[in-house]
């Protein structure tokens, strides 16, 4: 099972360390794999330094991927970690 | 390592220091000063190296969760643990770990330094993020890496020092940063800020070390390992530098050691023999900042101006403002007579990095220097046009590379001269006098000297490519370098050939090559009655007291016996012994 969405990054510093720690808690909590993809590169879902150095300022457009059994719950939780601007504002 | 596919590129700054040293670089980090560095010996260490490397990463993640704990307990706000999920993720990210496995498999390197050329690696590019917040989580990694390093060094914290040859690369560095750092180890610095007066270049100076500052972004732009070159004397910065230049700079770095401050003296007599007979002196140059140098040295004028750092240093093709600068700083020089400024003198894949064609299985003789200008005539009148804007300045002298034949220099010609008259056209105004001439470095130059003799007002010898090329030996490769030879007989009656041509024809004959600030060579060459002989600025004046001691007459008879050897073991001995006799002083009984 596949799932893709794209999403924008809305909260104003963007994907920082905390952030993507949220990331990649949420991805370790899937059996499927997670992939972020911005301008053309992917990185794994589970490296925070993969998610940092992707470099994701507000306004960004990220596409996220998840591949395994329960990629449709995977991708619902990160619809709403995004969607809640990862709790900040 | 794919380390001299790398790029190279020039940064300018203040030297502050004078000298030269080729090495390599390491980016001094306050957090985490005095990482040790050493390669491992034997490839059996590297497992035993990638155990303790893991061993660390496993305590520093359990003292992360005790202190995860501890200040759990302690209540408080989520703040300061979040920041701790940070670092314990990081020292489990897949990709840190290995990288720094690979650093330590493939460059067989300890582990301290494998987690420092990671974290160097992500500092690369996080300094390309614009958001300067997100720029600056670099911290996070910074600490991992530290943390690591210091379970690294554990109980066995053994002076270890930071390797051989190293050039500090810095921000800035304060009393306390050099205090920390081995000093007897460093052989130069190079700073982001600072001038003449900073502590570093006190520092620098009182240890004789040289140390170039006020670079900007070379903490920005070099790695630790990158290897550099840093020239204090002309406040020059090579990252990556290639063979070639390498090389170059050796000869450099040799000259500068062996330059004595009694011998500047000699500097600015006139380079005249006892029976009266002179030789005119250039410099040879790749930058302007080295301008006052040749000044200083003794240069009647610029011999050489090399013209390809202008393309180098920079992402774009430079335009025709970007020579003019160079040029204008080249040309009417106070107390240099005359410029000769060379035309673009490398390949086509300087211009062209990323494509295939440009790929050449043999580049130096491929589609290079005026090979290349005349395919690309677009580029190669940009240079013109610029060279023959700053002849209003003084004295210039515009000198083809390569030419092989009658055919290039003719087409060469043709395009300065249509390059002329369209500026003519436009009003600009021109010096009088320019002269044109050619390099002579390729053997069939010399066997059609005569004819190109007649299209040019001069000829300079180009010692180092003609002697490659007629020896068939490739100067850069390290197994036939004994083969370079610029006694040879054959390169000797070669040379003698486009003087004499040269001569005949009534023009100027010069020589640029490593040879012509050869002192040992000098009075052969006052034999062969060049007019001018062309060098490296701290050769002039070694090479002048020789041509001051020496006749002309004396110096004839002596090429001319060299003449009849058939060997180059013959003409060494020879040539050794007759300099010894007459120059004791210079030359030495036992070697140097």
């Amino acid at each position: 099972m596949v799932e893709i969405r794209t999403f924008e990054i809305t909260n104003k510093l963007g994907i920082h360390a905390r952030v993507a720690a949220k990331v990649v808690e949420t991805a370790n909590r899937f059996q499927s794999e997670t992939f972020l993809e911005k301008d053309g590169v992917e990185v794994n879902g589970r490296s925070i330094l993969g998610i940092l150095t992707l470099y994701c300022p507000q306004g960004s457009r990220l596409t996220i991927r998840v591949v395994g059994v329960d990629s449709g719950e995977a991708i619902a939780a990160f619809a709403g970690l995004i969607e809640a601007k990862f709790g900040e504002t | 390592m794919a380390d001299d596919q790398k790029k190279m590129f020039v940064i300018k700054g203040i030297g502050v220091s004078p000298g030269i040293v080729i090495g390599r670089a390491y980016l001094f980090d306050r957090q985490d000063a005095q990482v040790p560095f050493y390669n491992l010996s034997d490839p059996g260490l590297i497992s035993a190296e990638i155990q303790r490397f893991r061993k660390a990463l496993r305590e520093s993640e359990k003292q992360l969760l005790e202190l995860k704990n501890k200040l759990g307990d302690l209540g408080g706000g989520m703040e300061p643990l979040y920041i701790i999920d940070v670092h314990i993720m990081i020292m489990r990210d897949r990709k840190f770990i290995d990288r720094t496995l690979k650093n330590i498999r493939e460059m067989s390197v300890n582990a301290e330094w494998a987690v420092h050329m990671t974290v160097d690696k992500y500092r690369e590019i996080f300094d390309r993020m614009e958001d300067d917040y997100l720029r600056g989580r670099i911290s996070d990694i910074q600490y991992a890496g530290q943390r690591i390093l210091t379970n690294l060094a554990g109980k066995e914290r053994a002076a270890i020092d930071m390797g051989e040859g190293v050039v500090i690369i810095a921000s800035d560095l304060s009393p306390a940063d050099t205090a920390q750092l081995k000093i007897d180890k460093v052989l130069g610095f190079a700073t982001d800020v600072g001038g003449k007066t900073s502590h570093t270049a006190i520092v620098a100076r009182s240890i004789a070390i040289p140390a170039v500052l006020g670079l900007e972004s070379i903490t920005r732009a070099v790695r630790t390992n990158d290897d550099i070159i840093i020239d204090g004397s002309a406040g020059v910065v090579i990252v990556h530098p290639d063979p070639e230049i390498r090389k170059r700079y050796e000869e450099k770095k040799r000259l500068y050691e062996k330059a004595q401050d009694d011998l500047l003296d000699y500097a600015h007599l006139p380079a005249v023999t006892m029976d009266h007979y002179g030789v005119e002196i250039g410099g040879n140059i790749e930058f302007i900042e080295e301008i006052p140098s040749a000044v200083l040295h003794g240069a009647d004028g610029i011999g050489l101006y090399r013209t390809e750092f202008i393309y180098i240093n920079r992402e774009q093709l430079p335009d025709e403002e970007d020579h003019l600068a160079n040029y204008r700083s080249v040309v009417g020089v106070k107390g240099l007579s005359w410029a000769t400024i060379r035309t673009f003198d490398l390949g086509g894949d300087k211009f062209f990095p990323d494509k295939k064609s440009s790929r050449e299985l043999n580049p130096q003789l491929g589609l290079r220097a005026i090979r290349f200008c005349l395919k690309e005539v677009a580029l190669f009148k940009v240079q013109l046009r610029a060279i023959l804007r700053a002849s209003v300045q003084g004295k210039l002298r515009i000198m083809f590379p390569m030419i092989s034949g009658i055919e290039e220099i003719r087409e060469a010609k043709r395009i300065f001269t249509e390059v002329k008259n369209e500026l003519l056209a436009k009003g600009t105004e021109l010096g009088k006098d320019i002269e044109i001439g050619i390099m002579i470095e390729v053997p069939s130059a010399v066997i059609v000297a005569e004819e190109l003799a007649k299209e040019v007002d001069f000829f300079s010898i180009g010692t180092n490519d003609l002697i490659q090329y007629v020896l068939a030996i490739d100067r850069i490769n390290e197994r036939v370098t004994y083969l370079y030879e610029p006694l040879h007989p054959a390169v000797l009656r070669l040379i003698k050939q486009v003087v004499d041509i040269g001569h005949k024809a009534g023009i100027r004959v010069a020589m640029c090559g490593e040879m012509a600030g050869e002192p040992a060579y000098t009075m052969i060459l006052l034999g062969l009655e060049l007019d001018e002989l062309s060098m490296n600025p701290l050769a002039i004046p070694r090479v002048k007291k020789i041509i001051r001691g020496a006749t002309l007459k004396e110096s004839k008879a002596l090429l001319k016996k060299v003449m009849t050897f058939s060997s180059t073991s013959e003409i060494r001995s020879f040539v050794g012994a007759e300099m010894r006799k007459r120059f004791p002083e210079d030359f030495p009984a036992n070697g140097q």
